[in-house]
């Protein structure tokens, strides 16, 4: 299993093979309080890196998430659509919500690791 | 001044409190050449007597539904609404209340909400229903936007029976929202062919029924066709009532439904405030503008009801939004649902069966009149009138006679070459007296 | 003969939670089940007789399924909804301090007056003659209104606020169209203080938003205007006084910076009370401005509308105005209902908002309303607004946090929650607790410019007594937050009909209408 990325928009990556697996961090999930619902994107999407992949609703709020990087959609995780309350569980595992097979894998390595994203989280607080 | 608790001694102490000399201290970002030292020009204030004496005198210069013969329909239809209603609609927590953000202080407000949509859904044969539209106009004009979210295309095609407000209504919005529409040609004897209008192009069909003229519309083969082609069928009443009787839209394959409520538990009140019902199918239901109430659980496990889904809503999603709209109609959706409830599915028939039987007995005695003649095959409480002779004219005679003969189509389709149609409704108020004056001060004019 | 047997007379001192009922009331707190639960399919309220036999004309598509909704007597149906109302907060309750909403005060002669026959059971496509006066009323308000906004015209029908911001960046986008600058013009400005009606209304007819950041003393910066204007430009939306209650010092300069950049100011008038006879929008260099009657006039908020929000609309904009609208002639009052009808007096109408003519109903309150304030009683009623609020704030300023400091606000002061840092208590958790002491919490979360807002609108029509035990209540509260009672406020509300909703719930698992419970299959031996 690939080293876990981390953007300022709160979305973290994680690498498999060419194929990126994608989803919001416990600090987001913090923020958002319990999500209710999750637009995903359609399978075969092409996606830039920074266009609007998804869309998560909490109660109160609702948020953009961003692709980290640029692809195409291969997989999303339908079990979120049933219960999407595992985003706020599990957020960094059985929350994740989609798979981009990467077009360009460059685009990785500006990303935050853990050690970097966790002092950027105490930054802005 | 009446409404005002503050005495001047109030005044004082609070601007002390506050510490400025003056109020003008306390609107000091108002640019100095900008803040006004003079009274707007307008009359200084009144007490009771004379406010009353004055807007009684413009109220008596307009000639009430009661107090006449009474066919005028065409959207806005004249029907009892039992003392219950309006005394209950005036009790404070109804009336000064606000929208219920705060559920743990307006359970009232949300259950009734919740009633109501059920009664929505139900009288229309959907799925669910939101907690009310400014209007009918209104929410077909945003169920025209909603269809366009939901397949992606963005071409409106509008039956020619659709009431001509609607039209226009609709039409600004989509010229506005760059969106297509096209309006089929108004339609006195529901000929029109829609069906060869439909492709895969094509957004959404809006067909009224009982359509403006009052025709009584079949829409399965319409329903077949848009889903056969990707688009969504949106079925439109003016007249509420009219779903007692005639197959609900729901049960024809309409996708969405919506209409006004006004026949239940409204007054006329000159053309507002009205009430807009909305209603589609479930897996449509992020798509659908507008409150929607649902029900929950309180922390100790109690049935209750919140305001829910509401990230579809602007004040969540701002420009995302599925509407920018914000109020509901609040006081006319609780006056609704009141006469909805004392009325039950068999108070509701039992009118809408004297709604109809009404209409048949006049249209019977306007068609033995030499020259006149009915345009429908079927109706529920209203119909469309040839008439030998200018049908506005002949309803400002009428007029001068103490009659209140209907709508001439000219007043809302003025080049529609139907200058002799006249569109008359017959509801539970009227009497055998009121129609027979009718049809004895027609004979004497034509 | 005396009465020997006495009673006691003073309460003993059993506790509350030690004595449950078996309905679940609480004496005058009852609860109401749903009337599908109470009423019944076969019961109707209503008295009519069945129709003679008569030949239909339904033309076969007679509803054949039953509708499924029951019906309750008169008696049953008034202790429903009375049980109902009982639940809710009202201003007729107790202060209602909800910023942004002008929760003032709604005269009972309006509803007198709007329940007169000539304005109530009038059918708006009567024939004019029959309609004089109602076509009078809306005439008369419409010259009220262009007296107090210093506007040229006014578009009388939208239905509610939002409505009227729709109806007034349509003109402008009609506007904009005549002068042949269509396709370059699409640029809205927004601040990010806007109420998200501004936002989303502007996206409604493809214009695309761009965000104006507000400075640190909550208003808008011109210069920053200025960089972000051009001939791209077709409007921008401001509220003036702003969501943050504070009255836009720079808005003069920043209608000049729009106009001469070619675009048109629209002004969101959701905060007008603050200002009705005090200043006048049209001398600030406003083009569009939509009026909430249900705030600013007095007409009710029953329970979330009807609104209505007649568009005052400066000369720029006025040949634009959609139809309906009245106009006086010598043989009296006409109504010009088609755009073609417009054309005729010189007007390019840009079309229509709703079917028939507006909220009348509202019109008549809105009037009766200022025919009984006059001139006076309207800006004595903004004085009396602006200084309660300010009252407030004085009161508060040395325990709550205000993210602008401690200077005069307009009609609402804006806190937020730097206060309730680190003390387990949120933003929420003391609006819940307010309801514990009888009042309707204020805005909360609004604006999103400030964290955990708390907007606090008193309006004119509360007396010093009300808002010093207002001020009191909230002081009390304040302390016990710093005293560390966090509990108090956590778990509010306790005392209301219902405790807090599961709002997660409602969400995830949406039910929108009654559905009979199944009937619990017997299971097989």
């Amino acid at each position: 299993m690939g080293e876990t990325k981390y953007t300022k928009d709160h979305e973290y990556i994680r690498l498999e093979a060419g194929i990126a697996l994608i989803g919001i961090s416990d600090y987001a999930q913090s923020q958002l309080g319990d999500v209710v619902f999750v637009e995903l994107p359609k399978l075969g999407k092409a996606l830039a890196k920074g266009d609007e992949a998804a869309i998560v609703e909490s109660v109160k709020a609702a948020s953009e998430v961003y692709a980290p990087v640029s692809g195409e959609v291969v997989e999303v995780n339908a079990a979120l659509e049933a219960q999407p309350g595992t985003i706020n569980e599990d957020p960094e595992g059985s929350g994740w919500f989609m798979k981009i097979k990467l077009s360009d894998p460059s685009e990785v390595t500006g990303l935050m690791n853990e050690a970097d994203y966790k002092a950027y989280l105490a930054a802005i607080h | 001044m009446r409404y005002l608790p503050l005495t001047s001694d109030d005044r004082a102490g609070m601007l002390a409190k506050i510490g400025v000399d003056q109020i003008d201290a306390l609107f000091a970002d108002i640019p100095s050449n900008k803040l006004l030292h003079h009274l707007p020009k307008l009359p200084l204030h009144k007490g009771e007597i004379e406010v009353e004496r004055l807007m009684g005198r413009m109220s008596s210069r307009n000639v009430s539904a009661s107090s006449v013969p009474f066919f005028v329909g065409a959207g806005a239809y004249k029907h009892h609404i039992p003392a219950t209603v309006d005394h209950l609609i005036q009790r404070s927590e109804f009336l000064t209340s606000y929208t219920p953000y705060q559920p743990e202080i307006a359970q009232g407000t949300l259950q009734y909400l919740f009633e109501f949509q059920t009664q929505v859904a139900a009288l229309t044969g959907m799925d669910v229903a939101n907690a009310s539209m400014y209007d009918g106009s209104t929410g077909c004009g945003e169920a025209v936007l909603m269809a366009h979210r939901i397949t992606k295309r963005s071409k409106a095609v509008l039956s020619g029976g659709l009431h001509p407000h609607y039209v226009d209504v609709v039409q600004t919005l989509s010229k506005m929202a760059q969106a297509e529409c096209v309006a089929l040609a108004p339609d006195g004897m529901a000929h029109e062919d829609i069906l060869s209008q439909i492709d895969n192009t094509v957004s959404c069909v809006v067909v009224q029924t009982p359509d403006f003229f009052g025709n009584l519309r079949d829409l399965h083969a319409i329903a077949d066709k848009c889903h056969a082609n990707g688009a969504l069928l949106i079925a439109v009443f003016t007249e509420v009532m009219s779903l007692a009787l005639i197959t609900p839209p729901g049960e024809m394959g309409a996708d969405i439904v919506v209409g006004e409520g006004q026949s239940i538990g409204n007054a006329l009140n000159f053309g507002g405030p009205y009430v807009g019902l909305f209603a589609t199918k479930s897996q449509y239901v992020r798509q659908m503008p507008g409150r929607l109430c649902g029900e929950t659980v309180d922390a100790d496990g109690t049935r209750g009801f919140v305001l829910t889904l509401s990230t579809r809503e602007q004040h969540i999603r701002r420009d995302k939004a599925t509407s920018n709209i914000c109020t509901n109609s609040g006081l006319c959706t609780l006056a609704f649902t009141i006469h909805m409830s004392l009325l039950g599915q068999v108070g509701l028939k039992r009118v809408a069966e004297i709604n109809h039987a009404n209409a048949v007995k006049l249209a019977n005695q306007l068609s033995a009149i030499k020259g006149v003649s009915v345009l429908n095959k079927s109706f529920f409480n209203e119909f469309a009138v040839r008439l030998p002779g200018n049908a506005a004219h002949i309803v400002e005679q009428l007029a001068a006679r103490q009659i209140m003969a209907g709508v001439p189509v000219s007043r809302l389709l003025p080049h529609a070459g139907l200058d002799d149609v006249l569109l008359v409704a017959n509801t539970e108020v009227n009497r055998d007296e009121d129609r027979q004056a009718f049809v004895d001060a027609l004979k004497e004019i034509i | 003969m005396l009465n020997r047997q006495g009673r006691p007379t003073i309460p003993g001192d059993a506790l509350l939670s030690d004595h449950p009922t078996f309905t679940g009331n609480k004496a005058l707190s009852q609860i109401e089940p749903l009337i599908f639960e109470t009423g019944r399919l076969e019961t109707t309220g209503v008295d009519y007789e069945a129709p003679k036999p008569f030949t239909s004309r339904l033309g076969g598509l007679e509803r054949k399924s039953e509708i499924g909704l029951p019906g309750l007597s008169e008696p049953e149906a008034m202790r429903h909804y009375v049980r109902l109302s009982q639940k809710n907060y009202g201003i007729d309750t107790g202060l209602f301090p909800l910023g942004s909403c002008t929760m003032k005060h709604n005269p009972r002669l309006n509803e007198k007056i709007a329940r007169m026959p000539g304005f109530s059971d009038v059918h708006p496509l009567q024939p004019l003659s029959s309609v004089q006066g109602a076509l009078e009323v809306m005439h008369t308000l419409s010259h009220w209104l262009m007296e107090l906004t210093g506007m040229d015209a006014v578009a009388l029908s939208p239905k509610a606020g939002a409505h009227g911001e729709l109806c007034g960046m349509m003109a402008i986008k009609a506007a904009i169209a005549a002068k042949g600058e269509a396709v370059t013009r699409k640029i809205v400005l927004v601040p990010d203080s806007a109420h998200g009606t501004n936002p989303a209304t502007a996206a409604l007819i493809h214009f695309i938003v761009k965000p104006v950041p507000v400075r640190d003393d909550g208003t808008v910066d011109p210069s920053v205007v200025a960089s972000l204007a051009g001939p791209e430009t077709a409007a921008i939306m401001l509220t003036n006084p702003n969501t943050c209650g504070l009255f836009e010092k720079d808005v003069v300069a920043i209608a000049d910076v729009i106009h001469a950049a070619g675009g048109y100011f629209y002004a969101d008038g959701a905060n007008f009370n603050a200002i009705v006879g005090k200043a006048r929008p049209g001398d600030l260099g406003v083009d569009a401005m939509h009026i909430n009657l249900h705030k600013t006039f007095s007409t009710p908020h029953g329970g979330g509308g009807p609104g209505a929000g007649p568009v005052v609309l400066s000369q720029r904009l006025a040949p634009f105005a959609p139809v309906p609208f009245v106009r006086h002639t010598d043989d009296g009052f006409e109504l010009v209902e088609s755009e073609a009808e417009a054309a005729k007096h010189g007007a390019d109408a840009f079309g229509r908002m709703t079917a028939f003519h507006g909220q009348m109903g509202m019109y008549v309150r809105a009037l009766s309303y200022m025919f009984s304030h006059g001139a006076d009683g309207l800006r004595q009623a903004s004085e009396d607004a602006v200084l309660n609020a300010n009252y407030i704030r004085a009161c508060l300023a040395d325990l709550m946090s205000l993210p602008y400091g401690n200077r005069p606000c307009m009609h609402e002061v804006l806190f937020d929650d730097a206060w309730l840092k680190d003390t387990g208590v949120t933003t929420l958790d003391f609006a819940k607790a307010m309801i514990d002491e009888g009042y309707h919490p204020m805005t909360v979360y609004f604006p999103l410019v400030v964290h955990g807002a708390m907007l606090i609108e008193p309006t004119e029509s509360e007396s010093r007594a009300s808002l010093d035990l207002f001020i009191a209540t909230l002081r009390d509260l304040a302390m016990a937050v710093k005293r560390g009672e966090t509990e108090r406020f956590t778990g509010a509300p306790y005392h209301a009909p219902v405790r807090r909703m599961d709002e997660t719930r409602a969400a995830r698992s949406p039910i929108l209408k009654y559905t009979p419970p199944q009937p619990i299959m017997q299971a097989a031996e």
